[in-house]
């Protein structure tokens, strides 16, 4: 009853109008003839890229290599003792830890956030879609400073929002939301769901709008649907926004300087007073190279994760 | 009793009608095409069966049971999408057990089943395949079997076929009858493609505009169209204008210098004939007298176009050795009173 199981080579082979999309570039054969001509094509962009990168990049790296003294300045020495400070002194530790715990909630709650905002939106109709999509991507149409500055107005002791707790009865004493981490994560969410927003929503694109149609006439309900269905689906945007969300939070300078102040130091605002306050620059390096580090370590980390997952599904 | 009823179905959407009063009875058993253009409502239709779009007034009734009651993942309806709407993070096997587990069979069930489920569309060994490492054939076999195992009351398949190349439609339409007949599922097929719709089909439902032309068995819509629209979208036809008259004989259509008894019931006055080129015969007498403009070969087949008072018509016959008319060469064409539709003026327009 059943027709002959085709074999694999054969019905792959057939099915000339859908070829698999999984198929590797073939690598480069012995005896093919090798070409300067795309080298020389990306020189511009590997230039611009040295120049204005990796050059200072690696001017940074040196520099935490030397050492400083506050009477004799920079000195010309190549060694570690920077690094071995900062690792072995508590003050550090406190600040990267901040530094990451932020990073980690602003990450958490901007995917919690994006990631139902990125679905309704897409299941919003034409006008209403693109002018909540503006108010969405709006933080970032706004610069950094007068961004921030409106939340100090928004968060501080004698703010809006605590005067309307005040008001409302619901606090006794206004909750002090500057200079703390609760006041640096609001800021930072508020600036950083846009990036999962749109990072969700490419997923989404990708998502056949039929398989929600499918799962339910297999009898799924409405929750199950999401649940089993559409969120697998855009697991791989969630992270990939996480990543850059997170990249972003760890190093945030204006928000954490404005609202966090001199109290609440989080490493990138460390390494500024280095470079700044104490003019230590060989110090602020160090920081600023740790960051560097430990940022890469996290973000590659998780990519090799997200990948190794769903290589199956969705390379 | 019949299954399946649709009654006065209708669909408007801001400034058109998708589907108009579509009123149409469906059997058990039976494997019934909706065809017609892009645009005519045949999808419209099938989604309001789905239950993914509410019709403005109608009535839709499975099995005695009011189906607009139900919410979409409540109707037990089977669904084969034209994108096979696959579960890209599950594997076929996956894919297929997904509305079993929605139905809470057990475990052991479950797998015994998909394992049937997956034999029947001819993919045992492919259970631990992701969609994505499949061809298009083969999804659209995983798409199929998981339509087919939760034993669906109503199987709808929309353009199910139209993604596959010309070889793998041939294939998949012959195994899609095979199951049908093995099985014995009520079966919707959605088709724009009207060899694939006779193909298959017990009865075809011609489309346009929201409304229905005609419903027949795909033999009956070909030979005796009910209109011009059926006539030209079933494959290729001749339409001449002529006069319905009650002369002393009975009923008959005067075409240019020609004349042909009616056996259908037409009212007398303006009216069209439809007749199909290979039905058209080259005739001594009592025939509509033109000149041949051109002769194609075609292998099996001559094309002959003809130059008529009534209009031009396009003639097919045999290339079967017998002797044919050269071009510019004077003839007479003539067919038989049953081989050809007649209609009232207005339907033909």
């Amino acid at each position: 009853m059943t027709m002959a199981a085709p074999d694999d080579a054969t019905l792959d082979a057939a099915d000339g109008a859908t070829p698999s999309p999984a198929v590797a570039p073939a690598p480069m054969r012995a005896g093919e003839r090798w070409s300067w001509t795309p080298y020389l094509l990306s020189l511009p962009g590997i230039a611009l890229c040295a120049v204005f990168l990796l050059v200072p990049l690696a001017m940074t790296a040196l520099l935490s290599l030397n050492s400083f003294s506050f009477y004799g300045g920079i000195a010309d020495v190549w060694k570690l003792d920077n690094y071995a400070d900062i690792l072995a002194d508590s003050y550090f530790h406190e600040i990267f830890l901040r530094t990451f715990r932020i990073a980690a909630l602003v990450t958490l709650f901007c995917a919690a956030l994006g990631a139902p905002q990125a679905y309704i939106l897409r299941r919003m109709t034409a006008p209403w879609r693109s002018l909540c999509l503006l108010i969405v991507l709006g933080p970032l149409l706004i610069s950094v400073v007068s961004r921030t500055l409106g939340w100090a107005l928004l968060l501080g002791s004698t703010g809006l929002l605590n005067q309307g707790l005040l008001a409302l009865g619901l606090i006794a004493t206004p909750i002090e939301f500057m200079y703390t981490e609760t006041g640096v994560v609001i800021a930072l969410i508020h600036v950083l769901v846009p990036f999962m927003v749109l990072s969700v929503w490419a997923s989404l694109q990708r998502l056949d709008p039929q398989v929600e149609n499918a799962a339910m006439s297999l009898g799924a309900g409405p929750t199950t649907v999401l649940r089993r269905i559409v969120f697998p689906q855009i697991v791989p945007g969630i992270l990939s926004g996480s990543i850059i969300v997170f990249a972003l939070a760890a190093s945030a300078f204006a928000t954490p300087a404005i609202i966090g102040g001199r109290r609440l130091k989080v490493a990138a605002t460390l390494a500024y007073d280095e470079f700044l306050n104490t003019l230590n620059w060989p110090l602020g390096a160090t920081v600023a190279i740790l960051l560097l580090l430990a940022n890469i370590v996290i973000i590659v980390g998780c990519n090799r994760l997200v990948e190794r997952r769903y290589k199956q599904v969705f390379e | 009793m019949p299954y399946l009823v649709l009654d006065q179905l209708t669909k408007r959407f801001t400034g058109w009608t998708a589907v108009d009063a579509l009123s149409l009875t469906v059997e058990q058993g039976e494997l019934i095409s909706l065809l017609g253009p892009s645009g005519c409502g045949k999808t419209t239709t099938l989604q309001m069966i789905a239950g993914f779009l509410d019709p403005n007034a109608g009535r839709i009734t499975l099995n005695g049971q009011d189906l607009l009651a139900k919410k979409p993942n409540e109707r037990g309806l089977g669904i084969v999408f034209q994108s096979y709407a696959l579960f890209p993070h599950m594997t076929a096997a996956e894919n297929v057990a997904f509305g079993l587990e929605m139905r809470n069979v057990t475990r052991a069930d479950r797998d015994r089943m998909v394992a049937d489920a997956l034999k029947l569309v001819g993919l045992d060994s492919y259970g631990d395949r992701y969609p994505r490492r499949m061809s298009g054939g083969q999804q659209q076999r995983v798409a199929l079997a998981r339509a087919l195992v939760i034993k669906p009351n109503l199987l709808l398949l929309d353009e199910p076929l139209s993604n596959l190349d010309a070889k793998m439609r041939e294939e998949m339409q012959i195994e899609l009858r095979r199951i049908q007949r093995s099985v014995g599922t009520t079966m919707i097929l959605v088709t724009h493609d009207q060899s694939e719709a006779m193909a298959l089909s017990d009865r075809v439902v011609v489309l346009n505009k929201g409304r229905i032309q005609q419903v027949a068995t795909p033999q009956e819509a070909y030979d005796r169209p009910a209109n011009a629209f059926v006539a030209n979208f079933l494959g290729r036809t001749n339409l001449l204008p002529g006069l319905v008259e009650q002369t002393a004989q009975g009923v008959s259509i005067a075409v240019a210098d020609a004349r042909w008894p009616v056996l259908q019931s037409v009212p007398p006055g303006p009216g069209a004939l439809a007749v199909r080129p290979e039905k058209i015969s080259f005739v001594a007498e009592a025939g509509l007298s033109g000149i041949v403009q051109a002769r194609v070969f075609q292998g099996t087949q001559w094309l002959f176009e003809v130059e008529t008072a009534a209009g031009r018509m396009m003639v097919i016959r045999q290339h079967d050795g017998g002797v044919l008319p050269n071009e510019r060469e004077r003839v007479m064409v003539g067919w038989r009173p049953e081989d050809m539709a007649v209609m009232p003026a207005q339907e033909a327009a």
